[in-house]
């Protein structure tokens, strides 16, 4: 038999809050997708190997997969059914419709917290640094040129406002 | 996942004591690594502590003549600090060089030194590893090596350390501060990892539960002459096949100290004092740098996959010495430059 | 027809709202109330059998419903035909938990069902199982010498086998004033797409299932399930609407949806069984191939004999099979040619398509011959090529469909800067970086299959399109509502299509760049059934302002149908489904390749492209700084989601020559990096400056469209261009993929 501990967790998820009572190997990734069906939040590894499971916590961006949930007691959770607002797409949403970012689509939720994630802190420059700073989100596709294309065009945009 | 039990911690005294009533407690901070173990059933803690409610420490606080990093604080309000990226750049570039951003937003120092190695066989449960099952064998010496070491290795493990970040707290000479059943202990950079020899289960000399607090860096930053360049099978989100950090503080055209450490080819960052003292009042040459590559590598073994390592390794130390002349030059992901 | 043609318009993909807020669901997303899930146990041995199977440990877990081995599970089709699905190999379909035989390492040997996936994972690690280990052999150059002739079946109608020798090549080749020849290198590659495979089987009682599942054929695995579980076909809908990517992976039921079925059958509730990444390397993959060329030319730079050899992969059970040596003979004339294709079975699973299967496997080896051959003469590459420019496909001797291949060179040539090459190896630099350049050809055949398509007009007079296919990230979605769209010249807005649902009308395995072709021909039919019901129902109305007009003499545009020589005399399409009472008025059409006509020709898409790579002269490390891939693929529906298809190559291209591969460990009989930290695909940080070109290709053969399909072409020239600017770089020809920095020093 299996003694299994539940602990009752709070946070906020895209302004909303949850309060869940969770085993402590549930990874936040699978505590969104199975258990507050948001499935928005992609896994393609479960190993912080591709990114797809990228979201905001606190204003900064991390693998829902290598989080336990149980951890995040009270944390400020933004996933990508969050980055739009009342409907309206944010920019770099747009960016990505408009550059054609994506294909299958599975790493563009990844992607787009990512680079939300990125452009807030402030540390690329160049494009050659964009490109390092999201290169913790694969693309199997093969957008990498649009993706990165629909971001310098939000950030260049950013720049100039 | 194993089951496990959740606690989080209260307090040092407290952490230390709940990981030690459990044979099989461990610590999480970041949970970069730990989680990613578990989710592998390499790693099967009973008990998990969460060290993060421990961060009472600033991420960089003045400390002596140095600076003293937090354990808790996370590689990337590390590497961005203000007086890490001014005083010591090195160490900034080569946080900067490991894993994604994400995984630096949520890594903290204490774990980035806790790190496991990456090697195939270690991670694969249905392999023998001595480091994961001590005994069963080495399936990597006449496996797929080409990840391997080459210095320092053991009939038992010829496994790798993975971290880009204690590259350069080998070649800056930090001292990791820990805490533990026996109380506090300063730990001089070098004498925390271990080399394999017969025990490749144990990565570093730390004792059971003791845990990291703090990381100190002495008051030399090497802010002028510093360079990482790190040599991998893609840009970037990769382990290093080699990676080497050089400091270097000059007199003119002479070199009055130099400091030398890789990563990716040893179970430990790998320092030879040897070499940095054959430099030491010369000119900055490739002929000199060379010659310091040579000492380095002295004593390579390799593999049936990994027979580049040493001549990789000795163009590495080359190219990125002269790099630490113009530490300008560096690019974004610690590429190689011009 | 309206002014403004969809067809041949840049349209943003339809479905990117749902993308790009996560409101897209996956087959693994679909959570239903009460929803157990499985988590499968693969075997740890290569070869052998299983002696015991306990699972006790795991049962005592309270929340884990079920273990699923060979020894409980219930009782399944007996033949082997009802294993195999629309691409099975000829051979004996793997059949999950058939029995305790272990044929590879990795093989599916149960499954526990539970209440969460936490604990149904770590339920498997409890099941203890002892094996009888027999002796293996996973290693195919060491088994280069067992090689033999693949077996033919039906699968192989898409799979020709190599063209019968020609000339004498031994004698050609011997007395020929200039040779080139290579032994060419490739391992094992998987598709990892980035989601992760999935089925969700909600039960519906009565025998009838529900099936959400990652899949490039929604018919396929209906068909599968059927079979296997002696269900009626009616009783199983697979749906499949938005896939994570495939690349070929999905054109055969994978074993989670067996699983899934099997389990949701017996238990009689919903069941979700998600593969893991590991996992994701156990169910088909590029096969490692080896290959051997000798090239021979005159001294005017004609070929005078072409041999073209491979050895590749394939499993104990099925013998699979890819188009490898073909291309050589389709792309280059030559009086001697001998081309010889060889399988080796191995103690693996079957491979499996995958992006340009064969195709950038062979034509590596094809163009980088051509390339050392060209050095050897002593002419440009790019020259060499023209020289030998074909006309018709020499391999058959018939015309093509259409070729615009010269015009790939012209263009892609001109966008590169391809004159400023220096043509001597490492004769340019860019500080301490050695520059290459580097070009290719490539080609890939364009085929068609059967497929049904309906086609309503509903009572507010739009067009509703339907069929079963995918749409795997390539664009489907709008690029079938564009090409509805013009059929009855409707605006896009007016137009839906449905899509990736097993209940929808017939559609084969998205797969092989046949899509456009087949389901798009499809739907044009079944468009233009509709107009001519339309156009009948409307000349039947009261007054109707058609009059005793033949269909040639109206045209549909913004809804109405108009007499071409009077535009005020117009009907809306919905006053034609009013006065049939408010019923939709709808035609379902089965389209067939043009068989008799299509034969007398080849059809083919071309490819050339030109790469310049940077290569650190001392540290070995490899840039692709820029690229440009320029297409002839007859009519492009979209150009701009065309682009990304061949954009996706070019980093697949990119990938291929540079960072992907499989690592095999022989010792264990598994591979080793089965993980996207370690089996590398390209980060942003790898893909510089790629352009793509669309060459005007107009061609009325090919099928209704007069397009090719765009899928697999972008793979298919670059591989072997980014190794020929390597070898223009460096001077190091470097035959064996991917090429690492350790190769340059």
């Amino acid at each position: 038999m299996m003694d299994q501990q539940l602990i009752s967790t709070s946070f906020t998820i895209n302004r909303k809050e949850y309060k869940v009572s969770v085993a402590p190997w549930s990874s936040l990734l699978d505590v969104m997708r199975e258990t507050l069906d948001l499935t928005g939040t992609k896994k393609g590894c479960d190993h912080g190997q591709c990114g797809a499971c990228t979201v905001l916590i606190n204003g900064k961006r991390v693998l829902s997969c290598l989080t336990l949930a149980v951890m995040k007691e009270g944390a400020e959770i933004t996933t990508i059914e969050g980055i739009a607002e009342d409907g309206k797409l944010h920019p770099l949403q747009q960016a990505f419709i408009d550059h054609d970012a994506f294909q299958c689509g599975y790493c563009t939720p990844g992607q787009i917290c990512s680079a939300i994630g990125m452009l807030q802190e402030g540390k690329a420059q160049s494009r050659a640094e964009v490109k390092e700073l999201m290169s913790g989100n694969l693309c199997r596709c093969g957008a990498n040129t649009n993706i990165i294309d629909a971001i310098m065009e939000i950030k260049e945009g950013a720049a100039h406002a | 996942m194993h089951n496990f039990r959740y606690k989080a911690a209260t307090s040092v005294s407290d952490a230390v004591v709940e990981v030690n009533q459990s044979a099989e407690g461990q610590f999480v901070a970041g949970g970069t690594n730990v989680l990613d173990l578990m989710k592998y059933f390499v790693a099967k803690p009973e008990v998990l502590v969460d060290v993060n409610p421990l961060n009472s420490l600033p991420v960089v606080s003045e400390y002596k003549e140095g600076v003293r990093l937090s354990a808790f604080a996370t590689n990337a309000d590390t590497a961005y600090h203000p007086i890490i990226e001014k005083r010591y750049p090195l160490l900034s570039k080569a946080i900067l060089a490991g894993a994604s951003a994400q995984i630096r937003n949520m890594a903290t120092n204490g774990g980035n030194l806790l790190q496991r190695t990456r090697c195939y066989y270690f991670y694969d449960v249905n392999t023998p590893c001595n480091k994961r099952e001590p005994g069963t064998g080495c399936s990597a010496i006449r496996g797929y090596n080409r990840m391997m070491a080459i210095m320092g290795t053991s009939e038992h493990c010829i496994a790798v350390f993975p971290s880009d970040m204690c590259v350069a707290l080998a070649a800056l000479g930090a001292v990791v501060n820990t805490d533990g059943m026996q109380g506090k202990r300063e730990i001089p950079f070098a004498d925390f990892h271990r080399l394999p020899g017969d025990h490749p289960e144990k990565d570093n000399n730390l004792l059971a539960g003791e845990l990291i607090t703090g990381i100190d860096l002495p008051a030399e930053g090497f802010a002028e002459h510093y360079a990482y360049l790190k040599l991998r099978d893609r840009n970037s989100y990769a382990f290093a096949l080699v990676s080497v950090a050089v400091v270097f503080r000059l007199d003119g055209d002479l070199i009055s100290e130099a400091r030398i450490a890789l990563g990716g080819i040893a179970h430990k960052p790998w320092r030879v004092l040897d070499a940095e003292l054959y430099l030491q009042g010369k000119s900055a040459t490739v002929d000199h740098f060379a010659a310091a590559a040579e000492i380095i590598l002295q004593g390579a073994k390799t593999f049936e996959f990994n027979s580049f390592k040493p001549e990789l390794a000795r163009r590495a130390i080359i190219r990125c010495c002269k790099m630490a002349l113009s530490p300008d030059t560096q690019l974004p992901g610690a590429q190689p430059s011009a | 027809m309206s002014t403004q043609p969809a067809i041949g318009q840049s349209i943003s993909r339809l479905e990117g709202f749902e993308k790009v807020t996560g409101s897209a669901k996956y087959a693994g997303e679909y959570n239903v109330p009460d929803l157990l899930y499985g988590y499968v146990v693969n075997s740890t041995i290569t070869k052998g059998e299983i002696l015991n199977f306990n699972a006790d440990a795991a049962l005592a877990l309270p929340g884990v419903i079920k273990v699923f081995y060979y020894g409980n599970r219930p009782s399944l089709a007996w033949f082997n035909m009802q294993y195999a699905d629309m691409d099975a190999p000829p051979g004996t379909p793997f059949r999950p938990l058939q029995d305790a035989e272990i044929k590879y390492n990795g093989q599916p040997i149960a499954l526990v069902v539970a209440e969460s996936f936490e604990l149904a994972k770590y339920a498997a690690t409890l099941v203890k199982v002892d094996y009888k280990e027999e002796t293996f052999t996973t290693d195919l150059i060491a088994n280069q010498a067992s090689a033999r002739s693949p077996k033919v079946g039906l699968a192989t109608a898409l799979k020709p086998p190599p063209p019968k020798p020609v000339g004498d090549f031994e004698a050609a080749y011997d007395t020929a004033f200039a040779k080139a020849s290579g032994k060419f290198i490739h391992g094992t590659e998987h598709h990892n797409p980035l989601e992760l495979f999935a089925t969700t089987t909600i039960y519906e009682g009565k025998g009838k299932v529900t099936i959400y599942d990652k899949t490039q054929g929604t018919v396929n695995c209906q068909l599968y399930v059927g079979n296997v579980f002696g269900l009626h076909f009616k009783d199983v809908r697979v749906i499949s609407p938005y896939v994570g990517g495939a690349f070929g992976s999905g054109l055969r039921p994978q074993y989670q949806l067996f699983l899934s079925v099997m389990a949701a059958l017996e238990l009689k509730r919903a069941v979700r069984v998600t593969l893991d990444r590991t996992q994701m390397f156990s169910f088909g993959h590029r096969p490692p191939t080896t290959q051997f060329t000798r090239f021979a030319a005159a001294a005017d730079g004609s070929l005078r004999a072409i041999n073209h050899t491979a050895i590749a992969e394939t499993s104990r059970f099925e013998d699979y099979t890819e188009v490898v040596v073909n291309w050589a003979h389709m792309l280059y004339p030559a009086k001697n040619t001998l081309m010889e294709y060889k399988l080796v079975p191995l103690d693996v699973f079957s491979p499996l398509d995958m992006r340009a299967p064969g195709g950038s496997t062979g034509l590596h080896a094809v163009e980088s011959t051509m390339d050392a051959l060209s050095y050897q003469l002593g002419i440009d590459p790019l020259e060499f090529r023209l020289i030998n420019y074909a006309e018709k496909d020499e391999s058959t001797g018939r015309p093509y469909s259409s070729k615009e291949l010269r015009k790939c060179y012209e263009e892609g040539a001109a966008r590169f800067g391809w004159s400023e090459r220096l043509p001597q190896p490492r004769s340019m630099k860019r500080g301490n970086k050695l520059v290459g350049y580097g070009m290719a050809t490539g080609i890939w055949e364009a085929m068609q299959l059967p497929a049904r398509a309906k086609a309503l007009i509903n009572a507010e007079g739009k067009l509703e399109v339907s069929s079963a296919v995918t749409d795997i990230g390539t664009g489907t979605l709008t690029v079938m509502t564009q090409i509805a769209a013009d059929t009855l010249g409707l605006a896009m807005d007016d137009v839906t299509f449905s899509y990736g649902d097993s209940k929808m009308a017939f559609a084969p395995i998205q797969g092989g760049s046949f899509t456009v072709a087949t389901v798009g021909s499809a739907i044009k039919a079944a468009g233009l059934a509709l107009a001519k019901k339309l156009f009948r129902k409307a000349k039947q109305m009261q007054n109707s302002p058609l009059g005793k007009a033949k269909f040639e003499d109206v045209e549909f545009r913004d809804g109405l149908i108009a007499l071409k020589a009077q535009p005020k005399a117009v009907i809306a399409l919905k006053d034609i489904v009013s006065a049939n009472k408010g019923r939709a008025i709808q035609s379902t059409n089965f389209n067939l390749p043009k068989v008799m006509k299509l034969k007398n020709y080849s059809r083919a898409a071309h490819s050339a492209a030109f790469v310049e790579v940077e290569v650190d002269e001392e540290l070995g490390v490899i840039n692709v700084t820029r690229a440009v891939t320029a297409v002839a693929a007859g009519k492009i529906i979209n150009p701009k989601t065309a682009r990304s298809q061949i954009l996706g190559g070019m980093v697949w291209s990119i990938s291929k020559a540079l960072r992907e591969e499989t690592i095999t460990d022989h010792n264990f009989g598994k591979y080793m990096n089965q993980n996207l930290g370690e089996y590398h695909i390209p980060v942003h940080a790898d893909i510089h400056e790629l352009d793509v070109i669309f060459v005007e290709e107009k061609d009325d053969i090919v099928n209704e469209l007069g397009s090719k399909g765009i899928g697999e072409i972008g793979l298919a020239a670059m591989p072997a261009a980014i190794a020929n600017a390597i070898f223009h770089a460096t001077g190091k020809r470097i035959n064996r993929f991917p090429i690492h920095l350790d190769d340059l020093m």
